[in-house]
């Protein structure tokens, strides 16, 4: 009996604090408590995106603001990971590139931000390179920390017992480095919707970022709001989707 | 002093030194090991006794000396041996059956099951290693080892860190997969006791050098209360105590017996 009870109140426990947020926040409103100018009520949002959602501009913005994370992330996330397997097996290859991907890591990303709109102006290709350089990082160094940090008896054992190059990578090496490269890969989830904030609030003509800036314009609170809670569900999104994989990738460490 | 071969010598270390950067720790072992021998190597932490077993495996090279393995100097991973580690060394990845056949064709996985049957854990090939015991992990280590058939068995204190209880079932284990299998053996541990109840032949290794060579003539299954086997642990016993009661005294004078 007990079991059953929390496999239901197991998925709705998490969700106990924002919906209580939520009531309140809609209680504010009702009672004026908050004005409307400075945050307009939930009710309000929704029916924002209600309204959006029906003309298409909703699924348009959130369609190009997606294609953009998600491209920018894979172009980023494949750089980080290959150059971490190489670095990371490699000495010669740590030895000669390690330092200058370290000085180019430690600039903040967004300090770029003139320089690349400079090079690629306002379209796409700046946005998706400054995500794909944001997300670069986080998964080249738990990749080459992953790699560097299996356990050298594991590779000796594999030695001794005949496995070289593929076999030895795939058995050993990369179960091994797993657990650090999903690390990595949750972490440059973060950094690609902060980037993507970030450059889609500077200079675009459709986005999430886009639709935020152009509704403070003309002072549309509840589209505001609307973004930033796109956003806050992306982000939730992701994070999904890299649980996913940690319980399928390290399901024997469950 | 030369070794001459003879028609079952398995394993001959000659000479065989090695250093790491200036310390050296095996400064010149002459041993030779016949062909289905079990030999025990024993010695204190640092004696250096698990270099030489990583000398024979081939995973380092000796500094100067050489090994040969059936006639042929080895000069790089001994092929016909296969090591068993301290630290289980179990992928924790890989389901039981799975890190027996590692290493091993698709073709063969058979033989993985057979060897995990011999090691008594037929029940657990799904299982994940950390859902084992210590002694279990060493019994899927034991089978990982013994399912390329191997000529020579090499191991490195593999039951330092079971209990009693479980490291006399493995020992009964170990002996009796020798007995039907027929590979030379070479186990290295820091219990005397264990020594002599399962190896034809006991080397102590103090400061590099071998101190003692003894046989052990006792029958199997062998009696630990048989009035020979304490003889002999007191012997041995007796040898790595007096260098501790001497080395307080003066270094030098030891140099001189064990050399």
């Amino acid at each position: 009996m007990k079991n059953i009870l929390s496999n239901v109140t197991k998925p709705i426990v998490p969700w106990l604090v924002p919906s209580f947020i939520l009531l309140c926040w809609q209680l504010f409103s009702w009672f004026h408590l908050i004005p409307e100018r400075i945050l307009p009520s939930p009710l309000a949002v929704l029916a924002a995106a209600y309204k959006l959602l029906v003309t298409g501009e909703l699924m348009d913005h959130m369609l190009i603001s997606l294609g953009r994370a998600l491209i920018g992330f894979v172009i980023g996330g494949a750089i980080g990971f290959i150059l971490g397997l190489v670095n990371g097996i490699f000495r010669h290859a740590e030895l000669f590139l390690d330092t200058s991907i370290q000085m180019i890591r430690n600039i903040p990303h967004l300090a770029l931000i003139p320089l690349v709109i400079l090079w690629f102006g306002i379209d796409e290709t700046a946005k998706i390179f400054l995500v794909a350089l944001g997300v670069l990082f986080p998964v080249y160094i738990n990749t080459y920390h992953g790699i560097k940090s299996v356990d050298k008896g594991l590779i000796e054992m594999g030695n001794a017992y005949g496995l070289k190059g593929r076999l030895m990578f795939f058995h050993i090496i990369l179960p091994g480095a797993m657990s650090s490269i999903l690390v990595g890969l949750r972490f440059s989830l973060g950094v690609m919707w902060l980037t993507l904030i970030v450059a889609e609030t500077i200079s675009t003509h459709v986005g999430i970022g886009y639709m935020a800036m152009n509704a403070r314009e003309f002072m549309q609170m509840d589209v505001i709001v609307l973004s930033i809670i796109i956003y806050a569900l992306f982000g939730k999104f992701s994070d999904m989707i890299a649980r996913f994989f940690e319980r399928k990738l390290l399901h024997w460490n469950a | 002093m030369e070794y001459k071969w003879i028609e079952r010598t398995h394993i001959l270390l000659d000479q065989v030194k090695k250093s790491y950067h200036q310390l050296e720790v095996l400064k010149g072992i002459h041993l030779s090991i016949q062909q289905g021998e079990f030999i025990a190597i024993v010695g204190k932490s640092g004696c250096g006794k698990s270099t030489l077993l990583r000398l024979i495996a081939g995973l380092e090279p000796a500094t100067e000396g050489n090994i040969y393995v059936n006639r042929q100097a080895l000069n790089s991973l001994n092929q016909d041996a296969r090591i068993m580690f301290q630290d289980g060394r179990l992928l924790p990845w890989k389901t039981v059956i799975d890190n027996i056949a590692i290493g091993l064709p698709k073709e063969m996985k058979e033989k993985a099951f057979d060897s995990l049957k011999n090691v008594g854990l037929s029940q657990r090939e799904h299982d994940y290693p950390r859902k084992l015991s210590g002694g279990q992990q060493q019994r899927v280590a034991l089978a990982r080892a013994l399912v390329h058939n191997p000529e020579i068995l090499l191991l490195d204190e593999p039951l330092g860190a079971l209990d009693a209880l479980t490291r006399l079932e493995m020992q009964a284990l170990i002996e009796a997969l020798w007995l039907n299998k027929k590979f030379t053996a070479i186990l290295v541990t820091h219990d005397v006791e264990e020594a002599v109840a399962i190896a034809d032949r006991v080397v102590l290794i103090e400061n590099g050098l071998i101190k003692l060579n003894q046989q052990i003539d006792l029958p199997r299954p062998r009696q630990r209360t048989h009035s020979k086997f304490s003889l002999y642990v007191d012997q041995i016993l007796k040898l790595i105590m007096n260098k501790q009661q001497s080395s307080v005294q003066e270094d030098n004078q030891i140099r001189t017996i064990s050399g």
